[in-house]
């Protein structure tokens, strides 16, 4: 099933107001900054718990992921799409201590090392799903796990999409073995504001915490066009200009509220203000760190979304679905924003119409940067495939796109929209060790993924059904994957 | 030739249309209309041979440099030893691949528009609690339908309308991808009563063995009915289970002359649908068939095939919890008849096209590619009973033939010809218009 949209209709109360959070334990993330300049300290009063403060870069729900321990590994005799430069051929990369410790046509490895022989085969970055609903809208499906759309409300900023997350969703562990080692969760795109994202690895653990990416920004989610419409129709908004007047609203309050406290963060005067959910998750839009990951499929829309950008001082970082991105992918490139994009997937409602097969090719030949993202756990699984198939539909209009091109819109373009292109996303010395050994060359159809690793450790082989990720949820439930015995 | 790419200007039949690089867009489609025109209202009176190719019938072994010759929409010859007659239009396919016209067995083109827009749907009747046997699917399909375009050009030449929702749907038919009108595209109607079973709230029952009982109750009263048509007209007959056209309808599937294709995911609903199919003696073929691997030596002992996806592989509801997919391969090997579709349940109009790239995936998951070509041509023709027009290339059939660049199955190869009835049919899709326009900066709205 894909989620363009999900969810029924369910107009419950406005969520109610917010309980004030308690501030007996806190992280040392969340304390407020010790070191403002604060003239004058009020040493009148107690100072307030980290609850009741709205801190720039507060993570209240700290990732706990830990890099695994691994043996060093080579890769040798590979070709190599390096997503940073040029194919290299009968190439090797070493995997040591979590990082890509070397590249290149001749590497030497440590002799304790485990060598895999990659002849024939290919090796590519690990690919990042920079839009994907998993956990959040989790296998096998049904309202008992529909947890993607708060639709309580056209603007649910206050609303974290890891606060959804079930790990045991079956379908993060076929992401992995299909290359997937990033995916980006996202709330759905029943509401103007659908709440932040979430970056999670593709490893197995029982809690969310345990998933996510160590220091990755969030992101915002926001959703253009027919579906907050529909959703909305009998209270509002109704109509796209009703949709246009709620993203100003928000933005309006959520700059005062920025204003009221970093005025406050700066000089700690008075009691701080009261603190809000939402518009802190906005205000920390504004101040840039959080990135805007928008939903939208017309130019049209996203022109306006991007002149609402600049009205208010925010960035967006990429927009979603843009079936219509290859009719201003010369602004997309100007305005440096990313086109998050399916290959052929069109049609299905009015506003995705126009879609193209050669979008991708388009705005990549315009120097946008394109990436093929998925919005369902089956195309996620192919999303080089997408990729594919956009490369030919390109090439029949003579838009020629190189494969050292074109893996960059599932690897290093997918990192940069999540703001981790310096750790992830390519094969290059000092990068995490997330990588995918192919079968064949990744754009033919018949490629399978072989082999995959992530942060150096081996996370999936296919020959050793054995070892194979399966979800608590799978046990006893879903057959093996090969269907038979271990 | 792929529509407006300008890259073969190589001849197009019925005209003296060159389609040379010189000719603006604007200028080619015009041209492509004319032919149109020309292709649906001449009459049929002329030769093509398609030469040097590596022709791949399915009905036999591949032909090496073989000539496949089309007179009067029909192909006369398949061979590496075909004389072209003189006058005969040909197609030079050295070095190509040809391959009969893919058929997308499970798909609702021509009755879905836009899925998200009421108005642009109707594949589902409203029918009388949830049945629909009467519901002839055909007739709403709108010959004009944006999404034939692009199917079209990517060598599905015919596809199954199959209805959907309810315990029983409604009447499937195979059309042909053919300009025209409705009467000009249908093969066969109807092909298959369509039915679901499985998740009960799906069937309008709410349970498993309610729709059992319900399913069995129909086919029953439809065989009364259609030994008691006159005590019925008389009102002398007990009451029946459903609307007379609904037991009209449903005759042919008792007689054992329709087909009932049933959408059925879960292995021990399929065994179900089985043991209906023995007790109640119907025909059956399993669509959907998520778990159908489980039951694979069952399905090929009872001869019953199945229509099933290669992409699907996540337990996306409890009665598909076995979702995998080698299922193609697994029911192949266990001498099931397989039939290729998207998606698992078919692919949305727009993606009709991706069919042979299901047909890859399932020979990367096991399946052999001359299993997988015959999964998307010869085999669904036979399960829908039009074989005899459509899935081959053989002397008699329609001559439906797709010239590939190369491996039909890959991503970078491009369809160079597409023969519908003989007919080469060149119509830029909407959204080739689209890509023409925008493709270079500032677009081209208008010819300057």
């Amino acid at each position: 099933m894909r989620y363009r949209f999900v969810g029924s209709v369910a107009m419950g109360g406005v969520v109610a107001a917010l309980a004030a959070c308690a501030p007996a334990k806190s992280t040392a993330a969340a304390q407020p900054p010790a070191a403002a300049p604060a003239p004058a300290r009020d040493t009148t009063r107690p100072p307030p718990g980290a609850g009741a403060v709205s801190a720039p870069n507060a993570d209240p729900f700290p990732s706990t992921y830990v890099v695994p321990a691994s043996r060093a590994t080579l890769i040798r005799n590979v070709t190599i799409l390096t997503a940073a430069g040029p194919t290299i051929r009968d190439g090797s990369v070493l995997l040591r201590d979590g990082k890509i410790a070397a590249v290149g046509t001749s590497v030497t490895a440590p002799g304790d090392a485990d060598v895999i022989d990659g002849r024939g085969k290919y090796l590519t970055p690990g690919i990042i799903d920079d839009h994907s609903h998993m956990g959040v809208y989790a296998a096998p499906g049904g309202d008992a796990l529909s947890d993607g759309n708060e639709l309580t409300n056209p603007v649910t900023a206050n609303v974290w999409a890891e606060h959804s997350v079930w790990p045991q969703d079956p379908q993060f562990p076929r992401a992995l073995a299909s290359g997937v080692t990033t995916a980006q969760i996202l709330p759905g795109s029943g509401n103007l504001i659908g709440g932040r994202s979430v970056v999670l690895k593709m490893v197995p653990s029982p809690s969310v915490q345990g998933m996510k990416f160590p220091g990755a920004k969030y992101g915002l989610k926001m959703a253009c066009g027919e579906n907050p419409k529909r959703v909305y129709a009998t209270r509002g908004p109704s109509t796209r200009m009703g949709n246009v007047a709620g993203y100003r609203a928000a933005w309006i309050q959520a700059e005062a509220y920025r204003r009221r406290w970093d005025k406050w963060n700066a000089d700690h005067q008075g009691d701080p203000p009261q603190r809000d959910l939402g518009l802190e998750t906005l205000a920390e839009v504004l101040r840039g760190n959080i990135l805007v990951h928008n939903h939208c499929y017309r130019a049209d829309e996203m022109m306006q979304m991007i002149d609402i950008a600049k009205e208010f001082g925010y960035k967006i970082r990429s927009f979603h679905h843009g079936v219509e991105a290859y009719k201003i992918a010369d602004r997309l490139a100007k305005e440096g924003i990313a086109a998050s994009l399916w290959s052929d997937w069109g049609g299905f409602k009015m506003e995705a119409m126009d879609g193209v097969r050669a979008n991708l090719a388009m705005v990549s030949a315009a120097g946008a940067r394109a990436i093929v993202h998925s919005d369902d756990a089956s195309g996620m699984q192919r999303l080089n495939q997408d990729a594919a198939k956009a490369m030919a539909a390109g090439e029949e209009i003579g838009i020629h796109t190189t494969e050292d091109e074109a893996i960059k819109w599932l690897t290093i373009n997918p990192a940069w929209a999540l703001g981790l292109e310096d750790k992830i996303g390519s094969i290059e010395v000092g990068k995490n060790a997330d990588v995918v050994l192919w079968s064949a060359d990744p754009f033919s159809v018949y490629a399978r993924v072989d082999r995959v690793w992530l942060d150096g450790a081996p996370a999936y082989d296919r020959a050793n059904p054995s070892s194979w990720w399966r979800t608590d949820f799978e046990l006893g439930n879903v057959p093996l994957p090969n269907g038979g015995a271990r | 030739m792929k529509p407006g790419t300008g890259k073969d200007p190589s001849l197009t039949l019925g005209t003296g249309r060159e389609s040379g690089t010189a000719l603006p867009w604007t200028v080619t489609i015009v041209a492509a209309a004319a032919l149109l025109c020309l292709a649906t209202t001449s009459a049929e009176a002329q030769t093509v041979a398609i030469t040097g190719g590596k022709v791949y019938p399915v009905s036999g072994p591949p032909i090496e440099n073989g000539t496949v010759l089309v007179r009067d929409g029909k192909i006369v010859a398949v061979g590496a030893n075909v004389t072209v007659p003189n006058g005969a239009t040909r197609i030079d396919a050295t070095g190509k691949w040809v391959t009969p016209g893919l058929i997308n067995a499970l798909t609702d083109l021509g009755v879905t528009e836009i899925n998200a827009v009421p108005a642009t749907v109707d594949r589902s009747a409203r029918g009388d609690s949830g049945v629909a046997a009467s519901f002839p699917v055909w007739e709403g399909i709108n010959p004009a339908s944006t999404l034939f375009a692009p199917a079209r050009n990517e060598g599905v030449t015919s596809v199954g309308v199959i209805p959907t929702g309810g315990l029983i749907a409604g009447q499937a038919a195979v059309i042909d991808l053919v300009p025209g009108s409705l009467t000009d595209m249908i093969d066969k109607a109807p092909i298959a009563m369509v039915a679901q079973f499985g998740d009960p709230r799906d069937g309008g029952s709410n349970a498993r063995g309610e729709q059992y009982a319900r399913l069995k109750e129909l086919l029953e009263d439809a065989r009364a009915y259609s030994r008691r048509r006159a005590e019925f007209e008389r009102a002398q007959t007990r009451p029946f289970a459903a609307r007379r056209a609904d037991l009209e309808a449903l005759v042919p599937v008792v007689e054992g002359r329709l087909p009932l294709l049933v959408n059925v995911d879960q292995a021990s609903d399929i065994e179900t649908v089985l043991r209906l199919s023995r007790e109640s003696n119907v025909k059956v073929i399993i669509a959907g068939g998520a778990e159908s691997w489980k039951v694979a030596d069952k399905l090929a002992a009872a001869n019953v095939p199945v229509i099933v996806g290669a992409m699907v592989n996540i337990p996306q509801s409890f009665s598909s919890l076995g979702s995998r997919q080698e299922t193609a391969a697994l029911l192949q090997r266990a001498g099931v008849k397989v039939v290729l579709i998207g998606n698992g349940s078919g692919e949305e109009g727009f993606n009709v096209r991706n069919l042979k790239y299901d047909a890859g995936v399932a020979v990367a998951y096991g399946l052999k590619w001359d299993d997988a070509l015959r999964a998307i041509t010869l085999t669904p023709a036979e399960v829908f009973g039009v074989a005899n027009r459509v899935g081959s290339l053989q002397p008699g059939r329609d001559a439906n033939i797709v010239v590939w660049s190369g491996d039909p199955f890959e991503f970078a190869t491009r369809v160079e010809h597409v023969l519908i009835r003989g007919r080469e049919v060149v119509q830029p899709s909407r959204q080739d218009e689209l890509m023409q326009r925008y493709k270079t900066y500032p677009p081209v709205y208008r010819k300057p």
